[in-house]
Formats: structure tokens, C-alpha cells, sequence
């Protein structure tokens, strides 16, 4: 406990040594997209609970509708980002990390007791070891099981005429609902983690603004400030 | 020309029934404006049309005016001498029609090898046209069909009034006498103007074709709950197609004709019509509704109609255009019971009239000649699939009745078999007389006028006996009481497209497809126990996180200080 006070103090004073900055650390893509993304799912599960039987809030036209024109613009939507992550290198961000367990501990007990985040925001390492695994899992599972699956839903009538259509629109309703729970459970998890930084608000305003305050490296600062490839506040 | 215009009517044509009751039904209009001398009911006829114009037919000016030619001045004393009229210039139209299901009453189905038609079949109303014919064959389209000795090579037997008169004026009548004499039946019937009829005729109307199948199963709408006398003259919500004021289809617009054969048959429906459109201008050899409406008959415009589009495959068009039956202000029956028939009240046959119908008919619920009825309007159809092919129940099916109800008129169909769609039907329940000894459902002598007829001398056991012998077939002589059911598929009282089924009508948990299985349907089906597991994940994150964050705000007290983490 002492020596973590301790380091809050010598963090502190290195901030103060003015080594911290206020830099956009997501750009206006990602925050579009993130944004976007989050609207967009949360349309698709809401509208997909009623499809599912689960509430009659909106008719089932209507959420037939909106749910296959939101799905469509997800889809979009995910094949502009997989051409950022790639063109920008920054799907090098979702990467494994070292220290998942760190993170893990730190969030089941370290928090609670004050401790400090044993991960560090940097320029190239926007998440932490647990966040990458999540969206990492996101990405390679929760997501391709939900479009691989809907693509196929919405392409129902190409292969209805086939005697094992009854078994497959089964099969692949099962996969949709199942990956529809994951991804829910999600973003359950996820929005709640948001509240964990500095103040309950801190992520969120982080990710509209899209600037944080984050440790440079000489390096990344000299760059910066040469370069001006990235904004800065102070 | 109303019906309370008393006349006298020669004898021949006075037709004569049980002087108890035979109205086997209803009529369509309050009964208590016609009054006879003898102040009994007076429906014995189980068509009373009080409204005689007919519908109005507007297919162009016809190449000839009847009423110019020479031949159909008359005198007429009887129809067969204006149908030798008729044929004496449309020289191949009785070869012709003598093909026809509705002269032949016989029906041979080439997927099945059943032969059918009212000819033979037994039905789940009055049980069986055969050995009945002279009431039942007023349906006939021909003249005098009371026994087995009519003759269906005679072209002069041809009735061509009952479907061509334009006047609606023209009527039939038994054509043998029922038990007992004296009826009132016709009483009020003005005496037919043979010249004036002959002169006026035409295609049919709506009128003409429902002359018999408005009244099928005896009375109006009794039968199939799509087809009743509300069909006459309809509004748009009752029937887009045949709407008076709209469209106004005949019967024959979507009943395309050749050569005096029909598209439509219901032994052998086409429920499944993958062709659509033909080529430019119509395709004259169906009844479908793809027929004219294509097989992508929704807008591909939108995202709904694409959908809608995606359905045609496996639901019939009347599934969703149909909302519900019998909805014209005409009931249809849903249930009969012949076990109560017979009851007398002072040694008379009676009737009991406690249902009245959305016109204002009353109609009854029970009448000694036949049992107890009950009805139903505004009727959401039976759905399931269905491939079109009706297999019939016939006088020498063996079945177990304890089994369940017999279907008489069964169907097969399920998703998988690459033709059926889901269609709506009308499921009429019936209790009916069958053979108990040898499991086969029965004849009955019902009509005539001699001792055996049911229909005078209420005695089951004599009338299933001389039926059965009058056609030879084997009877133990005991007879018992058997659940049937009989299936009307629907197609008739297509409302307007804004009024159609919207998709939670069957896309929900209590829909209208609930009893159908072996199908995921959206909005219908859930998977148990993952549905289960996935509000366990989503309640238990919930749960998680709400503990987590709780626990937070109170360590966070604790340390006298607020969350301070990256």
C-alpha cells in the first residue's frame, strides 16, 4: 500500500515535469466508428430481441426492416475498419500482450483497494493485455459468428428451395441467437468497464473528444512536434 | 318481382316436402315478411333469395342480342325446350359441357385413382348427394336427375338457364318429391317466363355460379365460409376482386373457361404455381392468384416486399390475404351434430332458430331432420400445409374409428416435399352416422317419398339400410356415431392488400401457426435452454457488474477517497 502511494506521488510529479500530454489518441475514424459501431449494435440488439419473440415494442415489419438495413451498414461499416486496422497498422493494437493476468487481478481486487492500473496508455498501446484478448475475441469470434451467420439468414430465400433448408435456417438461427447472447453479454461488460477510469466519465469523454492524457517518450514527442502527425494540447 | 307476391303455381311445379320441416336452412333475409296460408316456416328451400337482380356483368357488347333472335321467342313450355333453343345454334356447346364436373358430378383423380365427385362421395353435411338426388341434384346443371335412370347422353337434359340467365329470375326446383306431400316451398315463386329468360342470357354472374356454391352443405355459406350469398355484391373489404363498386370480377374472370371446363377444381387444387405470368396477355388454363399476380407479386422495391417476395415459396397468397372467413354477414357452419337429429314435438319435426348472423338472419341451431348445428363468423381459417391433393374418405374406406375423427376430404403436405405451401382451410367438425360393424361411413336414404326416407320417418336405421342396398354396398346393420372432419381450402374473400395479415400474426409466440411444426420460424420458435443460458449470461453481467461497481463505492468510502484509476 505504501509503495503504491508512493508511486501515485512520483506520478503525479512526473506530470508535473510536464511529460504527460493531452493527445488525440483516437482519431476521428476510430471514434466514428466506435460510435457508429455502438449505435448500430445496439439497434441490431434491440430489434433482434423482438425478432426473437422476446418483446413486441416494435412491429415485426418494422424490426425486420430496420434490423437487416442496420445489419447491411454494420457490414460496411466492418469492412471500412478492416481496411484502417490494416492500412494504419493499427490492428498491431489488438495483438496478444504480456500481463493478462496483471489486468485481471488488478480489476477483480487492485481496484477496489486502490491501487493503480498496472498497464500504461501509450501512443502504440491504446489497450490493455485484457482488452486486446476481448476485442481480439470480438473480432475473430462474437463478430464473424453474428455476420457469417446473418449473411447467410438474409440470403435465406437463394437456398430455401433445398429439402435441408428447414434444418439449416435452424442451425443458423441457433448460431445468430447464440453469438447475439455473447456479444450482448459484451457490451454489458464492456460499457460498465468505462467507468472505471479517473472518474465514472473519463473513459467516455475520452472516446468522444478522443484526446487522453498519456505518457510520451522523448522520441514520440520529438516526432510529434516535427512531424505534427498527431494533435496535441499542451 | 318479391316473393311476397302470391301466385298460384300449377301443380308440377308445386314441389312437395315433409310437411315438417325441411328448410334445410336459413335464409338470407328476415323470414317473417313471407307469411303462407299455412303459417309454417317457410324456408324449406335451402336457397331463399329474396334479392333477385342479378349481378351486373360488364364484359362489352356482345355479337349478339338473345333478344333479337327468332328461336328464343317461344313459347316455352319447359327448359329443356329452350336449351334445344340453345343447342340448336351453339351446336357443339352440349358435347362440350357433357364433359363437365358439373354434369358428370364425377371426378377421377389422377394421382390418386379415387373417383370422386358429389356423384359418390360422402361429406360431413347431409352425408350424401348419391340416392338423394332428387332434392340433391337441384345443383345439378341439368334437368330431372332423381334416380339412376337419368340420362347423361340426352344433351336436352342440359339446364343452360340455371348458369346463363341474366335476369335472376330463373329457379330450380327438386326434382322428385320428398316425403309426404304438400310443400310451401315454391308457393311464392312467380312462375318462370321461359321466352323472357331465354332472351336475356349471358355469361354468368356471381349470382348464377352462386346459385349452388354460395348455398353448398345447404344453406348460404354452410360449406366452405369463403363462398356465400354477402358474395353477390360485395365491397372492397369483403372481396377486392369481386368488389360491386371495384373490380366487380365474375366468378369466371378468375375461373377461366374452355370449352365449358373450369380452372379451380378443389379434388385437385393447384396450390403451388411456379409458373405465374405467361406470356404476354393471360395465362387462360388457371385459377391461380400467380396467374395474374406473378410469383414475385410484392414490391421488390422494398426491403418488405423482398421479404414478403421470399414467402411466396411456402405460404399460399390467400394465407396472408384472407385474414378471416365467413365475414360478409353470412355465418358458415363449424360444427354439426346428427346424433340429436329426430326429436319430435307433438309428433312434429321442428326447428330452433338461436343464432342470428351478422345480416340479421336468424339461423338454426337445430332442426330434427338434421341435429344440431353450430356457426361461426369472422373465422380465423385452419392453416397447414398443404400439396393439393385432397384424399378423400369414400363409402368403402375402411377406417378405426378410434382413431380420432375421420377426415373425409384428408390432405397431405409438409415443408419439405418441394410443392406444399401453407394454406388456410375451414375445418368443419361433424358427428355423423357410419357403419359400426364394418367401419365404413354409410349412405342414407334421406329424401323421398316413400316410408324409408329419414326425412319423414327420422329412423336411422332404416335409412342407412335402403341406402346402402339401393347401391349395393355391404352394410352389418349396426350403425353407431363417428367424429369427422372435412377441409375447405380457402380462396375467396381476398380482402384489400392494407388489409392482409401483418407478419406477428404468425411470427410471434401465440400465432396463428403455432400448431405447425417442423419449421424455425422467427418471432415463433426459441431454443430452450439457450435461450435459458443467454439471459443467465445476460442477467449474470448485469448482476456482475452492478456487485463490482457496488463494491467499488464502498471501498472507495472506506479509503475516505474516490476512484482514482486509469
Amino acid at each position: 500500500m505504501n509503495s503504491d502511494k508512493r508511486i501515485h506521488r512520483e506520478r503525479a510529479s512526473f506530470k508535473q515535469r510536464g511529460e504527460k500530454h493531452y493527445v488525440m489518441l483516437y482519431t476521428r475514424y476510430e471514434r466514428f466508428w466506435h460510435w457508429s459501431q455502438a449505435l448500430l449494435i445496439f439497434t441490431l440488439f434491440y430489434t433482434g430481441l423482438g425478432l426473437h419473440g422476446l418483446h413486441d415494442w416494435l412491429d415485426f415489419q418494422s424490426a425486420v426492416t430496420i434490423h437487416t438495413y442496420g445489419a447491411l451498414a454494420l457490414i460496411v461499416l466492418w469492412m471500412f475498419t478492416t481496411f484502417w486496422n490494416f492500412t494504419t497498422g493499427q490492428w498491431r493494437q489488438y495483438l496478444f500482450k504480456e500481463g493478462v493476468m496483471k489486468v485481471i487481478r488488478f480489476y477483480a481486487y487492485g481496484i477496489l483497494v486502490g491501487e493503480s492500473h498496472p498497464y500504461k496508455k501509450g501512443l502504440q498501446r491504446k489497450q490493455n493485455a485484457l482488452q486486446s484478448l476481448a476485442y481480439m475475441s470480438f473480432m475473430l469470434l462474437i463478430g464473424p459468428a453474428l455476420w457469417s451467420s446473418g449473411i447467410v439468414y438474409l440470403l435465406y430465400d437463394l437456398w430455401s428451395g433445398y429439402s435441408w433448408s428447414g434444418r439449416g435456417l435452424t442451425v443458423i438461427a441457433f448460431v445468430h441467437t447464440a453469438a447475439a447472447y455473447l456479444m450482448g453479454t459484451f457490451v454489458i461488460i464492456h460499457v460498465y468497464m468505462t467507468t472505471t477510469g479517473k472518474t465514472p466519465i473519463h473513459y467516455i469523454k475520452t472516446m468522444i473528444t478522443g484526446y487522453d492524457n498519456i505518457e510520451l517518450t522523448e522520441a514520440e514527442k520529438a516526432y510529434i512536434e516535427e512531424t505534427h502527425s498527431v494533435s496535441i494540447k499542451d | 318481382m318479391h316473393k311476397q307476391v302470391k301466385l298460384d303455381i300449377r301443380s308440377s311445379v308445386l314441389i312437395c316436402l315433409t310437411a315438417l320441416t325441411l328448410g334445410i336452412s336459413n335464409q338470407t333475409s328476415a323470414s317473417d315478411e313471407h307469411h303462407s296460408e299455412a303459417g309454417d316456416d317457410k324456408d324449406m328451400n335451402f336457397r331463399i333469395v329474396t334479392d333477385n337482380a342479378p349481378s351486373i356483368r360488364d364484359d362489352g357488347e356482345s355479337t349478339a342480342d338473345h333478344g333479337k333472335f327468332e328461336s328464343l321467342e317461344g313459347p316455352f313450355e319447359n327448359g329443356r325446350q329452350v336449351t334445344k333453343a340453345c343447342l340448336a345454334c351453339h351446336t357443339e356447346a352440349g358435347r362440350h359441357f357433357k364433359q363437365s364436373i358439373h354434369w358428370t358430378w364425377e371426378y377421377d383423380n389422377p394421382e390418386t385413382g379415387q373417383t370422386l365427385g358429389k356423384k359418390h362421395l360422402i361429406n360431413t353435411f347431409c352425408t350424401n348427394a348419391r340416392g338423394n338426388e332428387g332434392m340433391c341434384a337441384q345443383c345439378h346443371a341439368g334437368y330431372g336427375w332423381k334416380d339412376e335412370g337419368f340420362d347423361f347422353n340426352d344433351e336436352s337434359n342440359i339446364d343452360c338457364l340455371v348458369c346463363h340467365d341474366r335476369t335472376g329470375s330463373y329457379y330450380k326446383t327438386p326434382n322428385s318429391m320428398g316425403n309426404k306431400a304438400c310443400s310451401v316451398m315454391f308457393q311464392d315463386k312467380e312462375p318462370i317466363q321461359w321466352a323472357k329468360v331465354a332472351q336475356s342470357v349471358g355469361k354468368p354472374g356471381r349470382e348464377n355460379c352462386g346459385t349452388c356454391h354460395f348455398y353448398g352443405g345447404g344453406g348460404d355459406g354452410v360449406k366452405h365460409g369463403d363462398l356465400d350469398s354477402s358474395l353477390k355484391f360485395p365491397d372492397r373489404h369483403l372481396d377486392i376482386h369481386m368488389d360491386a363498386e371495384g373490380l366487380n370480377f365474375a366468378c369466371t374472370t378468375c375461373h377461366v373457361t374452355r370449352q365449358h371446363l373450369w380452372a379451380g377444381s378443389r379434388y385437385n387444387v393447384m396450390a403451388h404455381d411456379t409458373e405465374g405470368l405467361g406470356l404476354p396477355g393471360e395465362r387462360r388454363d388457371v385459377a391461380t392468384c400467380e396467374s395474374c399476380h406473378s410469383t414475385s407479386p410484392h414490391a421488390n422495391t422494398e426491403l418488405a416486399g423482398i421479404k414478403l417476395n421470399g414467402h411466396v415459396d411456402k405460404i399460399a397468397c390467400q394465407t396472408c390475404h384472407i385474414p378471416s372467413i365467413a365475414r360478409g354477414g353470412v355465418a358458415t357452419m363449424v360444427d354439426w351434430d346428427w346424433r340429436t337429429a329426430g326429436k319430435t314435438r307433438n309428433g312434429e319435426g321442428f326447428k330452433e332458430k338461436n343464432y342470428t348472423q351478422g345480416n340479421g338472419a336468424h339461423r338454426a341451431t337445430y332442426k330434427s331432420i338434421k341435429g344440431d348445428f353450430t356457426y361461426g363468423e369472422d373465422l380465423t381459417p385452419h392453416y397447414d400445409w398443404f400439396d393439393g391433393q385432397m384424399r378423400y374418405t369414400t363409402i368403402d374406406t375402411r377406417f378405426d374409428p378410434n382413431q380420432g375423427p375421420v377426415e373425409i376430404n384428408g390432405f397431405k403436405g409438409s415443408r419439405g416435399d418441394g410443392v406444399s405451401r401453407i394454406w388456410p382451410f375451414k375445418r368443419m367438425h361433424t358427428v355423423q352416422p357410419y357403419d359400426k360393424g364394418n367401419n365404413t361411413m354409410v349412405y342414407m336414404h334421406l329424401w323421398g317419398d316413400d316410408d324409408d326416407s329419414y326425412w319423414g320417418n327420422y329412423d336411422f336405421g332404416r335409412a342407412i339400410r335402403v341406402g346402402m342396398a339401393k347401391n349395393n354396398i355391404p352394410y352389418s346393420g349396426d350403425y353407431g356415431f363417428v367424429e369427422t372432419y372435412s377441409f375447405w381450402p380457402i380462396t375467396h374473400m381476398v380482402a384489400p392488400s392494407e388489409e392482409a395479415l401483418g407478419c406477428a400474426e404468425c411470427h410471434s409466440r401465440d400465432g396463428r401457426l403455432n400448431q405447425l411444426e417442423g419449421l424455425y420460424m422467427p418471432g415463433r420458435d426459441s431454443f430452450g435452454w439457450l435461450d435459458i443460458l443467454g439471459y443467465l449470461a445476460l442477467g449474470g453481467a448485469l448482476l456482475g457488474v452492478l456487485l463490482h461497481g457496488l463494491l467499488r463505492k464502498l471501498f472507495s468510502m472506506r479509503n475516505g477517497q474516490g476512484a482514482d484509476h486509469e
